[in-house]
């Protein structure tokens, strides 16, 4: 007599897969919103107050990336790194293909928060004495980087949704464990369902993480 | 303001020879000299476009200027001349320049994200370098001597216009600069918050304090100057003490100037 499985025991068993994809997608977001952020900030900062020689490749850089599908770039990441012979993984390929993502993404963001704040505040900076990299770090960035969270936060979002992609490329995140899972016990709609809940858990944690954050930058 | 020690013949606290400024081709400084000695008070008036306040963001370099030399305590500002050719000092050495004037903006400038004592010791600290309770303390005395001591932890957007430009002045003058730079500050003012900024202005300049302004007050500038300079076309017109430029103006342009402002 056959018994239908139940959809929570399918789950108990597939948990270590689940949690395992649940982790590489988390870190392979993770790592690619830290280090895009990096990238972009300092792209931005190039972007806004280096001289031309040194915006041009930025330049090139960010409108490449962003006219570029992200599935475009994991793609590339994968199998241009080897061709350059440089052997890399399919996890950190997609890893990388984020982080270039991001880091485009950024840096047209903090180019445009530096661009609004007024030009008085950097000549106040000048007046008191301070010297560019000072004035950077006490008066620009401060105002650009509370101005840039909304929409890093959403771009954080972006990342984590595109992580998926990376299942293409063979890397066992959320999805493709998911995948993996369903391949076995046929409950496709149950677990699709589950791995959607999960990434939403993942982005509104994210969220939750940027409100709290600009309730404690902000300006009364 | 404590006596700095007075050589004998001290040269002028700020000398400007032959200024030239230019936005491309527009010629906006055509030559000027003006010599300002320690404890002056001097005012720079004339119809918008004259180049009044191109003039005075020249001496802090917030303006490039073509032509001419602005020395202030006897040092070059912006440009030197190295073996006949006209040298743009180094970034470090015109932010050492620039901490030796304080100034106050039209618009205040007050930077948003920080309280109005962390205004003032932002360049305590970072250009200064004074340890931190001796930057808070000379913060909360200049704070204290522009009327907002218990709004020292107020942000700038909590403050009203008024308020913002007494920190920014204060912001300003707790850098000790041996000359105070006003732009047109209080231009931007509601009219019943110009007289809280003069005041604390006129109370510096009755201190000692060697101030050039941009000003469209005329009675303030009147009260307050030792010195007048009316600016017509990028050029000194006419200067000389108040009562004399207002009352007995000798040039046309500057009898027709006055006769359009009211005091």
């Amino acid at each position: 007599m056959y018994e239908q499985p139940s959809w929570l025991h399918e789950l108990w068993v597939a948990r270590e897969a689940l949690w395992a994809g649940f982790l590489t997608s988390v870190q392979c977001a993770g790592l690619a919103i830290v280090f895009g952020t990096v990238i972009g900030v300092f792209a931005g900062l190039i972007l806004t107050y280096g001289k031309w020689w040194a915006r041009l490749p930025f330049r090139a850089y960010v409108d490449l990336i962003r006219g570029t599908p992200v599935f475009v770039l994991v793609l590339a990441c994968f199998y241009m790194a080897p061709a350059l012979g440089w052997q890399i993984g399919a996890f950190q390929a997609g890893a990388l293909g984020l982080t270039l993502f991001c880091g485009s993404h950024v840096a047209e963001i903090v180019r445009g928060a530096l661009q609004a704040i007024p030009r008085g505040q950097l000549e106040a900076g000048k007046a008191i004495g301070l010297t560019f990299p000072q004035s950077l770090s006490y008066v620009l960035l401060p105002q650009a980087l509370r101005q840039i969270l909304p929409t890093w936060v959403n771009s954080s979002t972006e990342i984590v949704k595109a992580s998926t992609l990376l299942s293409v490329i063979g890397v066992a995140e959320l999805l493709l464990s998911t995948q993996q899972v369903i391949a076995r016990n046929f409950m496709t709609l149950e677990f699709y369902l589950f791995a959607g809940f999960l990434f939403f858990v993942i982005n509104y944690a994210i969220e939750l993480l940027g409100r709290q954050i600009e309730k404690r930058v902000a300006l009364p | 303001m404590t006596q700095t020690q007075t050589a004998p013949a001290a040269p002028a606290l700020l000398s400007i020879e032959g200024l030239h400024k230019s936005y491309g081709p527009v010629e906006v400084l055509k030559g000027v000299d003006l010599k300002m000695n320690k404890g002056n008070v001097v005012t720079l008036i004339g119809s918008s476009g004259s180049g009044k306040t191109t003039l005075l963001r020249c001496v802090n370099l917030l303006e490039e200027f073509q032509g001419g030399h602005i020395r202030l305590e006897g040092q070059d500002i912006g440009y030197s001349d190295v073996s006949g050719k006209r040298v743009r000092h180094p970034e470090k050495l015109i932010a050492r320049h620039r901490a030796m004037t304080g100034m106050a903006f039209q618009q205040f400038n007050l930077f948003p994200h920080l309280t109005a004592l962390q205004n003032v010791t932002l360049g305590l600290l970072k250009v200064k370098k004074l340890p931190k309770d001796q930057a808070i303390a000379l913060a909360e005395k200049w704070l204290d001597r522009v009327g907002l001591l218990e709004r020292r932890n107020h942000f700038p957007g909590q403050l009203s216009g008024g308020q913002q430009q007494r920190v920014a002045i204060a912001r300003a003058i707790a850098m000790n600069p041996s000359l105070m730079l006003f732009d047109e500050v209080t231009s931007a003012l509601d009219p019943e918050l110009v007289g809280e900024v003069l005041s604390v202005i006129k109370g510096l300049a009755e201190e000692g304090m060697t101030m050039l302004l941009v000003t469209h007050e005329m009675r303030f500038a009147y009260e307050v100057s030792d010195q007048i300079v009316f600016m017509n076309q990028g050029r000194i017109e006419e200067q000389g003490p108040p009562k004399a430029l207002f009352e007995q103006p000798k040039s046309a342009r500057l009898a027709e100037f006055l006769k359009n402002i009211r005091f």
